[in-house]
């Protein structure tokens, strides 16, 4: 049936601009500044969504970031399609689609709707009583279980859109743009100081601001009125930020605020391209000022969750914002005075209210007066007991309360309505306040939980209802006096503000209102998403689950999408109540972040892709991504894994690599082995501290192989330390270890050995490594450098020279991981390039061949060098790599020294590196793969594993490195290497494979 | 005797409209002595007292809870449960834990909706393709059911899982234990607390502990907010809290209480049906039963009681998921939790005696002592009962960090899990 | 994450820092004196305080300074920064 449920303009809807969507594919339209929930009411579409358990028909039941029951997909490209987004909370746009979730095959007919027939077995927590028979099947039931849960549908390809991150520090952060809020935000920026005022939505004023009441009156015009020129004043302050569609997300320690800024939600998809959807607002505050306000609460009865059911101050923001009236026939359930404000929008905009059930015996205040003027039929001291109506409320039941209010009495009366507004009071939105650390107290006569102010963390303050405070003058009477201590203030201008305003002084509130049906035959639903009703809560109570976290936690409670921001205060209630407990004794569950959910995407801003972490590149990257190399990810660096030439394989290319190096000559980009400059007058002996061996002697120009423990005894970090002066050293780290040597090193140097005098300095990326190794090294160097004399007299083998190439100042390190004859030259990383490809030049007539890693790490295993980190996993000493060599037995200390003679580090059975040779030397071992003696054991005792395993192509068999237990006395003893469909037998060797003379290095 | 937990007694149930429910588990006030006294209330020490009576014939015992049961780390986990570690003697215990756990729902009468979805580890880089191998290796001689998955396998296991080769850390692989899963965390700590109070185990809530009365070097009693109690056997299965409780006592553990986050998203229809972890770039996820994303992020760096954690944390965790699910950038965080897990320095548990006389310790889960419950319980009630430790338990002793004999599982827990 | 005034740097937010864990854990002068049990108790054994504990930090995106902090645990509030090498302040 098509009707016309716009009124006339308002001045917040533009009437002229008509936008047209789709909702479960028809085509509507609404109007510019619409709300898709705005909309489809204009549309006079109620029923809007399904309930998650029962699948109960859902309609609009509030008009905010509350709502639990309008709740849609909007979109459907798989990219851009947004799940659970609430009706109340987006603006239309042309195009938007929109459809209802959790039903099939539409909202209209849903199947899930028999779930509500058998509600009955249905009650809280029945999935821990059941679903347990046969064993075997639960994952059977669980299917159909997740399959029937979940809301919306997640996107099913990644997300197109851009989001962004933006820092703000400012003196005063206020947030909220209601009368308190404004109020704040023009004192602040009055007093000169930095101000960012943030409002989720579209416009400022809050509900304020459409409030056309002459009840309601500031310095004798209408509170609106007067609010609109104060939100005109704020115009003039150039110290003011002011964010609208921006939602205060989190408020952490330390005045560490995230708020959410819409940017294109509302626009169309044209409107909407190449600009960033959301900005998330990180800001420091130096004080905070939370003017969120309060929420209406919703009556608990019998069927209380009825599509035309909505809050009585939602149908008001929807008459008197948006223009669109909720039904034509419409009814209010009050315990309070503001559904009377209601009643008078509804009355002006001339909508017939059929009647108004309060459950108070009367009030006294001037607005009921003005209603009762109006000749509305208004039944006092009583309830509703009942509704009617499945996919919209048709009609209600109501009855008289008795005295305490525990049971109704008398003759039960029907009336037909098609729209029921309830209000049950109000709640201040405490969330922000609790989150930052702030604790709560309870006002009795409000029932509601506020700020302590005792309890308030500093540097932050809460005003108007949220603080309280419901009505006008209090509201601006008690800011004011606020922030006058708050922000330091002595005169404002709000200081003799003549506030008119109704008294609401007849309070009666009744969690759970009685019905003249038992309890069972009822619905009374506290928590609309998630299906949970008062009989749900009581029960939980009966079965001993008594804190309130474990009712939530039982029942579901509070636990949607709305995180209970309309049900979390009626559970409390009809607990304290069922327990005969204080309500303020009871607390209140932790409120956690965010206030309104908040999209990944938002929260990583431009971290994604390529952004996801830094990629650190060394001077030669350019020339390698030429040459076709493959990369690996060492730690944040890229280095060269392998050169593949002509469609090679990587095993193809390695071996090519690995024997021309040794045939020849290799290079290696070596430059991302960290360096730390050393200097300083006990140079030497810091050296002696955190490395295992002596350092005292070794001479200037000489170069010296360390290994670093932890504290614990554990091998570390190893690498080539060189005297280059007196009081200087160069030392090497490996490329995954750089920063946390440095780190380490800084911190004994800092703390437990002040008394040294040492400077260190990371010089990783300052000078750029290119290793050169090879029989023919010695001839490329010799050909870049002419007049350096290489004889081994003069530059032997762990030595080092300053030299000059192509007037270059550099180092070189005569050093080898390879086992070759090899140098590596250290230089200023801008020739680093250049010096490569000279290199490779020069080297053409030696068959240079540029190797990766894999390469690298063949060459040193074919020596037996360990790779810490891959040979080692921090529970090898040094003693267990069989380097018993390098610990200065002599000294004092150094880091580990301590642990390695624990009870059980000098144990002799602990696992040790070992050398492996498969009987068939083409088998190359797994990495990884474990070692056993005999296979038929059970359980099968694990000696130990595979930690570097090649083919050697310079000795034409398969090698490899492993810790076994006990392994240094197993030499030449035969173990078996255990895959998933054959054993592997191998031999235990010596470590060395390869020159165990060391010949190569001098050759 | 507690009436069972079935579809008829469902049925039954709803013929008296759910007026007849037993309580799960009796209020009672603390008598004045027991005869091992419990501190904490979380799943791992109401399965202790559970397996006490259960398995030793100890009838007299109390759990103590200073807040709610299962309120700690129990109900802030991320419900991942899975066997597939390095070590033997961690593969030991876990598995042993996962065993029990194929069977807890009926044993306790109480569906703690444990299912077998699997869990899949990511590989990044060359390095964690050797350790996850060797694990995997080690795995399968131990009798657990983990498999090497290449990039193919991961992505037809997961579809969802953005394996191409040009991201920032692309996946080179991992492994499956399809044995592992989740369930349901609350319902771990209600199960054994009814199953516990059915046995005469007195579990009193709202009780801190306030003092550890000792009479030379043997234990006495606890002095608590309701009073003091005697007892000269307590073992104590406090978590974050485990290094309060032993300063009372007046003795040091190795441990640092530190908060770990995890976060949940709007629940969405299923899209990822096992659990997925990636130690490299840090994130693992799972959807919950209820269509939430659940995703644990890591620890701060730095000792803290808050039960907040910080913000950098959550977005490096989310950052990681993004980088791996592009998919759910549009997804939502719906809630944000912190909980306080106390490390070791080593990354397994502590379950042992100390030089105290009938003081032991069930300590040091780190971020992963969800999936040990039911072993750990079982494992302490063993050790207290018998006053040595079981030899599943045996490794995870307090000497080891004096004698050096560590058991390291940074490799399998250097991310939350 | 809060804010930590660096005594060199001045206030910066905590993720710019990196934490040391306890305070006042001088390392032995004389390691090889101590026994098994002393050495463990040096390299292990730590109060991990809930409330008021001295900590150290380090600056580590910033002049990568050590100092140390007393900081309540419980609610993360830092009441004194001080050098290394200063003495604590007995007053909280």
């Amino acid at each position: 049936m098509k009707k016309n449920l716009r009124i006339a303009n308002t001045k917040f809807i533009d009437q002229t601009s008509r936008i047209s969507f789709k909702f479960n594919g028809k085509t509507l339209y609404g109007f510019k500044g619409d709300s898709l929930a705005s909309a489809l009411l204009a549309n006079n579409i109620h029923l809007v969504a399904r309930s998650f358990k029962y699948h109960r028909p859902r309609g609009i039941m509030t008009c905010g970031s509350e709502e639990p029951n309008a709740i849609v997909q909007i979109g459907n490209d798989p990219s851009l399609t947004d799940p659970n987004v609430r009706a109340t909370e987006i603006e239309i746009y042309e195009g938007l689609e929109a459809t209802s979730q959790n039903c099939w095959p539409s909202v209209n007919f849903d199947i899930g709707g028999i779930n509500n027939f058998i509600s009955p077995l249905l009650p809280a927590g029945f999935y821990y009583k059941t679903f347990m028979w046969p064993a075997s099947f639960w994952e059977k039931y669980e299917y159909f279980i997740r399959h029937s849960a979940g809301l919306g549908k997640a996107p099913k390809k990644p997300d197109p859109d851009l989001y962004d991150h933006q820092y703000a520090h400012c003196d005063v952060l206020v947030v909220g743009g209601g009368i308190s809020g404004i109020i704040s935000a023009k004192l602040s920026a009055t007093k000169g100081l930095d101000t960012i005022l943030i409002d989720d939505k579209n416009f400022l004023g809050g509900s304020t601001i459409y409030q056309e009441n002459s009840s309601y009156k500031i310095n004798d015009i209408n509170s609106n009125k007067w609010l609109n020129k104060e939100i005109e004043s704020l115009r003039d302050y150039p110290n003011l930020i002011i964010k609208n569609r921006t939602s205060l997300a989190a408020f952490h320690g330390y005045n560490y605020l995230l708020a959410r800024e819409n940017l294109t939600d509302h626009l169309s998809y044209n409107e909407k391209k190449d600009r960033i959807r959301q900005r998330l607002w990180k800001i420091r505050s130096k004080k905070v000022i939370i003017a969120t306000g309060s929420i209406e609460r919703p009556l608990i009865f019998s069927n209380n969750d009825r599509p035309g059911i909505i809050l009585c101050s939602s149908i008001k923001k929807y008459i008197d914002y948006y223009g669109v009236k909720t039904g034509e026939n419409i009814s209010l359930f009050t315990n309070n005075d503001s559904a009377y404000e209601t009643a008078l929008s509804l009355n002006k905009s001339g909508i017939k209210i059929n009647a108004i059930v309060d459950i108070r015996k009367y009030s006294e205040s001037s607005i009921v007066k003005e209603v009762l003027n109006l000749g509305v039929n208004i039944l006092w001291e009583s309830t509703i007991v009942e509704t009617h109506g499945y996919k919209r409320i048709k009609s209600f039941e109501v009855m008289k309360l008795s005295k305490d209010g525990n049971s109704v009495v008398g003759s039960k009366s029907k009336y037909i309505t098609d729209c029921l507004g309830i209000s049950g009071g109000w709640t201040p939105m405490v969330h922000l306040f609790t989150q930052s650390g702030g604790k709560l107290k309870f006002k009795n006569d409000d029932n509601i939980f506020v700020p302590d102010e005792n309890k308030t963390p500093s540097d932050q303050t809460s005003v108007g209802s949220c603080n309280g405070d419901f009505k006008l003058n209090e509201i601006i009477g008690n800011t004011v006096e606020n922030l006058k201590v708050f922000l330091d203030l002595n005169k404002t201008c709000y200081d003799d503000m003549k506030v008119i305003c109704p008294d609401e002084k007849t309070k009666r509130n009744i969690w759970l209102l009685p019905s003249d049906k038992p309890l069972y035959k009822t619905k009374p639903f506290l928590d609309f998403q998630n299906d949970s009703t008062a009989k749900d809560v009581k029960l939980a109570l009966r079965e001993g689950f008594k804190s309130i976290e474990h009712v939530k936690r039982y029942t579901t409670t509070g636990m949607g999408t709305d995180q209970g921001k309309l049900s979390n205060m009626h559970a409390l209630g009809i607990i304290a109540d069922t327990t005969g407990t204080n309500m303020g004794e009871l607390g209140t569950t932790t409120f956690r972040p965010p206030y309104t959910p908040l999209s990944f995407g938002t929260i990583v801003g431009r971290n994604v892709g390529e952004f996801f972490d830094h990629t650190r590149r060394t001077a030669i990257h350019d020339w390698h991504i030429e040459n076709k190399a493959e990369f690996e990810n060492v730690g944040q660096w890229k280095r060269p894994w392998y050169f593949p030439k002509n469609g090679e394989t990587m095993h193809q290319a390695v071996q090519r690599e690995s024997k021309a190096a040794r045939d020849s000559a290799g290079i290696l980009d070596a430059s991302t082995l960290g360096k730390i400059d050393i200097q300083g007058t006990d140079a030497s002996e810091f050296l002696n501290r955190v490395y295992t061996n002596s350092w005292s002697k070794l001479a200037i120009g000489k170069c010296r192989y360390g290994l670093m423990l932890n504290e614990d005894g554990m091998v570390y970090d190893d690498g080539v330390t060189t005297r280059v002066g007196d009081n200087h050293y160069i030392m090497t780290t490996t490329t995954g270890g750089a920063s946390n040597v440095l780190s380490k090193l800084e911190d004994y140097l800092q703390t437990e050995w002040t008394e040294l005098d040492v400077y260190l300095t990371t010089v990783t990326d300052q000078y750029s490594t290119i290793s050169i190794c090879g029989p023919n090294s010695k001839n490329i160097i010799q050909k870049l450098i002419p007049d350096l004399d290489l004889s081994d007299k003069n530059f032997p083998h762990m030595s080092f020279k300053n030299s000059k190439i192509f007037n270059v100042k550099c180092r070189i390190m005569r050093i080898s991981f390879t086992g070759e004859h090899s140098y590596e030259i250290n230089i200023q990383s801008n020739y680093a390039k250049d010096l490569w490809k000279k290199s490779i030049d020069i080297g053409r007539e030696y068959n240079i061949t540029p190797y990766g890693t894999e390469t690298m790490h063949l060459l040193r295993a074919e020596k037996g060098f360990i790779i810490t980190g891959q040979d080692t996993d921090g529970t090898l000493t040094p003693s267990d790599l069989q380097m018993d060599w390098i610990i200065g037995k002599k000294k004092y200390d150094f880091i580990g020294k301590r642990s390695l003679y624990r009870s059980d580090t000098i144990r002799e059975d602990r696992k040790q590196l070992v050398g492996l040779l498969t009987d068939d030397p083409k088998e190359v071992l797994e990495e990884g793969a474990q070692l056993v003696e005999n296979i038929n054991n059970k359980p099968v005792e694990m000696l130990g594993h595979v930690t570097s395993s090649y083919f050697s192509p310079n000795l034409n068999k398969s090698i490899a490195l492993a810790i076994v237990k006990s392994g240094k006395k197993m030499k030449g003893k035969k173990l078996i290497v255990p895959m998933e469909n054959k054993n592997i037998s191998v031999t235990i060797t010596d470590t060395v494979f390869y020159d165990k003379e060391n010949k190569r290095l001098n050759a | 005797m507690k009436n069972k937990y079935s579809i008829y007694s469902l049925i039954k149930n709803a013929f008296s409209h759910h007026e007849n429910w037993q309580r799960a588990w009796r209020d009672p006030e603390p008598k004045k002595e027991y005869d091992t006294i419990i501190i904490g209330g979380g799943g791992h020490g109401l399965a202790t007292a559970y397996y006490l009576a259960k398995k030793h014939n100890i009838k007299n015992i109390a759990v103590v809870e200073k807040g709610w049961i299962g309120g700690g780390n129990t109900g802030r986990n991320t419900t991942i449960i899975r066997s597939n570690y390095l070590w033997d003697a961690s593969a030991g215990l876990y598995d042993h834990a996962l065993k029990i756990w194929e069977g807890l729902s009926q044993e306790l009468n109480y569906n703690i909706m444990f299912s077998q979805r699997g869990v899949m580890n990511l590989a990044h880089n060359l390095q964690d393709v050797r350790d996850l191998k060797r694990r995997t290796h080690a795995n399968r001689l131990n009798g657990i059911d983990a498999v090497w998955l290449n990039t193919e396998e991961v992505k037809k296991f997961c579809p969802i899982i953005n394996t191409s080769s040009n991201i920032r850390y692309p996946v080179l692989g991992g492994t499956l234990q399809k044995r592992a899963g989740t369930a349901r965390h609350d319902a771990v700590a209600w199960g054994y607390a009814r199953a516990a109070d059915t046995m005469g185990v007195d579990i009193i809530q709202n009780c801190e502990v306030k003092g550890i009365k000792r009479n030379g070097d043997q234990v006495e009693g606890i002095e608590t907010t309701k009073g003091y109690i005697k007892s000269k056997k307590i073992g104590v299965v406090a978590a974050g809290h485990s290094s309060v409780i032993a300063n009372m006592a007046g003795i040091r553990l190795p441990l640092e209480s530190k908060p770990l986050q995890a976060l949940v998203s709007e629940p969405v229809k299923p899209i990822i049906d096992t659990v997925v972890m990636s130690n490299a770039v840090h994130a693992y996820v799972s959807q919950s039963d209820k269509g939430e994303l659940v995703i644990g992020a890591g620890t701060d760096a730095y000792i803290s009681y808050t039960q907040k954690g910080s913000h950098d944390v959550a977005e490096g965790t989310l950052k990681a998921i993004l980088e791996l699910y592009p998919i759910f950038s549009r997804m939502k965080m719906l809630r944000q939790w912190g909980g306080i897990v106390d490390i070791c320095p080593d990354a397994s548990p502590i379950i042992s005696k100390t030089n105290i006389k009938g003081l032991y310790f069930n300590c040091g889960w780190g971020t992963g002592g969800f999936k040990a419950t039911p072993g750990s319980g079982d494992l302490f009630a063993y050790t207290i009962a018998n006053d040595e430790p079981h030899k599943l338990n045996a490794a995870f002793n307090l000497n080891r960090f004096v004698s050096g004999d560590l058991v390291d599982e940074h490799g399998a827990a250097a991310v939350a899990h | 994450m809060f804010l930590i005034n660096c005594p060199y740097c001045g206030e910066r937010d905590q993720t710019e820092f990196s934490c040391g864990g306890e305070a006042h854990l001088e390392r032995p002068k004389q390691p090889t004196e101590l026994s098994d049990d002393q050495w463990a108790e040096y390299l292990f054994m730590r109060k991990n305080i809930k409330g008021i504990q001295y900590e150290r930090w380090n600056h580590t995106h910033g002049c990568r300074k050590w100092f140390n902090i007393v900081r309540d645990t419980s609610n993360d509030k830092i009441h004194a920064v001080y050098k290394i090498g200063e003495k604590p302040p007995v007053k909280i």
